[in-house]
């Protein structure tokens, strides 16, 4: 049996809320080519770092750094011959802030499709900042078994760190204010190349 | 979106339901890891409060609270000092006053469930009360259902058994309807409510018309000890009218799946064969139960205050801040 997929649901709706926001306000900081480059030059960085890749095992966080790691998964293979497992690692029942809020967030998509035991698990996030997703995506990890080492890609940071969370590869720190947002997303609003990266002021996120 | 309390399907839109689900195939995702549980309700409490017995159910929400980190307490009346004559509201009362962040209620008369949650603070979530709904059940043979066929809507449903005493048919005749499938009922005449055909329903008194072209068709239990003489002549007869076998099944379509809520009674309503084999995916309900009931407690128990609505003294009149201090001290963030 299958497990259900949300499309079986409503394939019409993908749960990305940051896709109300149409694709014509925010300021642009990182473009389509931008974000490829960067992801490029990420995978050179971990080649470099990593002795052996044989062990690696990339993890994206959803939804913006599923599609991330899918694409530094095909340049690790260009860079250095080796393809990499990808996982997607929903992080919403590890959250810390979920009596905080009235609604309860969705539930997005866990697919690990070997064991973690022994890997050295790479984490893929759009955009680092408090750190509390990082936080909460390793302790997910950890009960799928023991990696051997855990590090962590984001696409953006943005500071604003709140726990003490080192961000390994990051594709570009962009400062920000505390009410902006940072936000990834696809010309029709779901995440589907190209992709921009823009900063939406305080009013533009709310 | 979905109320504070779970206490009927009827009272539920479709996008309710699809919510439900969505987040419960996600939860059995969890129920396939290595370690079975994850935080997000740690410092929850549960409280299962079951006045009449119910061990099947009462075992799911206690795994699926579980799971889910909870803290799960089981209530039952022999335990309790309902023997000691104390008014089902004073029980819950008392209850609440410990502060949980949902209360599961089975009671055998119908409408308890709604009773206590006008009285609580916390979540009141319904596992069944008389004849009137079993929401759970439902939503975990919508569930099971979505799973086998890959939709709802345009399936064919037939509801076999004694659908007036059925709180689980009940729920199902909502939940079936509103996610767009046909829904038909077969049983003797006397189990037949009037008027059902009124909530979109076609009633069969012949098992055979009501199983043709069916996708699935769901069994009910039939309380040989209560109705037997009552609502029709014999176990024998009514076995060998409205029980399902093989040879009956065929008036379905081929792919069509058996399901029934359990406890079954062999021989009676199902045949021994189909009990235990495919087409009966009577122990995938059984799985199911589990993430359904993670999902239900996942968006129901511990939400923050200002979503509740409000303590009975809030209700009173005090200020906001009152109830907000109160939920404060129950066990906090995770």
């Amino acid at each position: 049996m299958a497990p259900l997929t949300t499309t079986q649901l409503s394939p019409d709706s993908t749960p990305l809320q940051i896709s109300k926001t149409a694709a014509c306000h925010g300021r642009v900081v990182l473009d389509d080519a931008g974000i490829r480059r960067a992801l490029m030059r990420i995978a050179h960085e971990i080649a470099e770092r990593n002795e052996s890749l044989e062990h690696l095992y990339l993890v994206g966080i959803p939804n913006g750094g599923v599609p991330l790691a899918h694409v530094l998964a095909d340049d690790l293979a260009e860079v250095a011959g080796v393809r990499v497992p990808v996982g997607i690692l929903d992080t919403t029942l590890y959250r810390d802030d979920l009596g905080r809020r009235g609604e309860r967030p969705s539930l997005r998509r866990t697919e690990m499709p070997s064991a973690v035991d022994d890997q050295v698990v790479i984490l893929v996030d759009d955009v680092a900042s408090t750190g509390r997703t990082i936080r909460a995506a390793m302790d997910a990890l950890l009960d799928f078994g023991r990696p051997r080492a855990v590090q962590v890609v984001a696409l953006v940071d943005r500071g604003h760190r709140e726990l003490p969370i080192r961000i390994d590869y990051a594709g570009k720190n962009i400062p920000t204010q505390p009410e902006e947002r940072v936000v990834l997303r696809g010309e029709s609003g779901d995440l589907t190349w190209p992709l921009e990266v823009v900063v939406l002021s305080g009013e533009e996120a709310a | 979106m979905i109320g504070r309390d779970l206490l009927a399907i009827e009272d539920l839109e479709r996008g309710d339901i699809e919510r439900i689900l969505e987040t419960a195939a996600h939860m059995q995702e969890v129920g396939l890891r290595e370690v079975k549980k994850v935080p997000t309700l740690r410092g929850r409490t549960i409280v299962n409060l079951f006045f009449e017995s119910s061990t099947r159910t009462r075992t799911s929400f206690e795994i699926a609270g579980k799971r889910l980190s909870a803290d799960v307490i089981n209530f039952t009346p022999s335990s309790s000092s309902l023997t000691k004559a104390e008014s089902i509201l004073d029980t819950a009362k008392t209850l609440d006053a410990m502060a949980p962040d949902a209360v599961v209620v089975r009671h055998q008369v119908a409408g308890v469930p709604k009773r206590i949650a006008d009285e609580l603070t916390s979540p009141v979530i319904n596992a069944g009360d008389g004849a009137h709904e079993h929401p759970t059940q439902a939503l975990l043979d919508l569930f099971t259902v979505l799973q086998e066929k890959g939709r709802i809507d345009g399936l064919t449903v037939a509801i076999v058994g004694d659908i007036a005493h059925s709180r689980v048919a009940r729920s199902n005749i909502y939940g079936f309807l509103k996610m767009g499938a046909e829904v038909r009922l077969a049983a003797p005449p006397t189990m037949i409510p009037a008027a059902v055909e009124t909530l979109g329903v076609k009633a069969f008194t012949s098992l055979r018309e009501a199983l043709d072209g069916a996708d699935v068709v769901m069994m009910l239990r039939i309380q040989t000890e209560r109705l037997s003489g009552a609502f029709f002549p014999s176990v024998r007869e009514y076995s060998a009218l409205f029980g399902l076998d093989r040879e009956k099944l065929q008036y379905a379509k081929d792919d069509a799946i058996v399901m029934h809520p359990g406890p079954v009674n062999r021989g009676v309503e199902l045949a021994h064969e189909l009990a235990d084999h495919r087409p009966s995916v009577i122990l995938d309900q059984v799985r199911n139960g589990v993430a359904l009931r993670m999902a239900v407690l996942y968006l129901l128990a511990g939400r923050p205050p200002e979503t509740k609505r409000g303590t009975p003294e809030a209700r009173r009149g005090t200020p906001e801040t009152g109830s907000a201090k109160v939920s404060e001290t129950r066990g906090g963030k995770s």
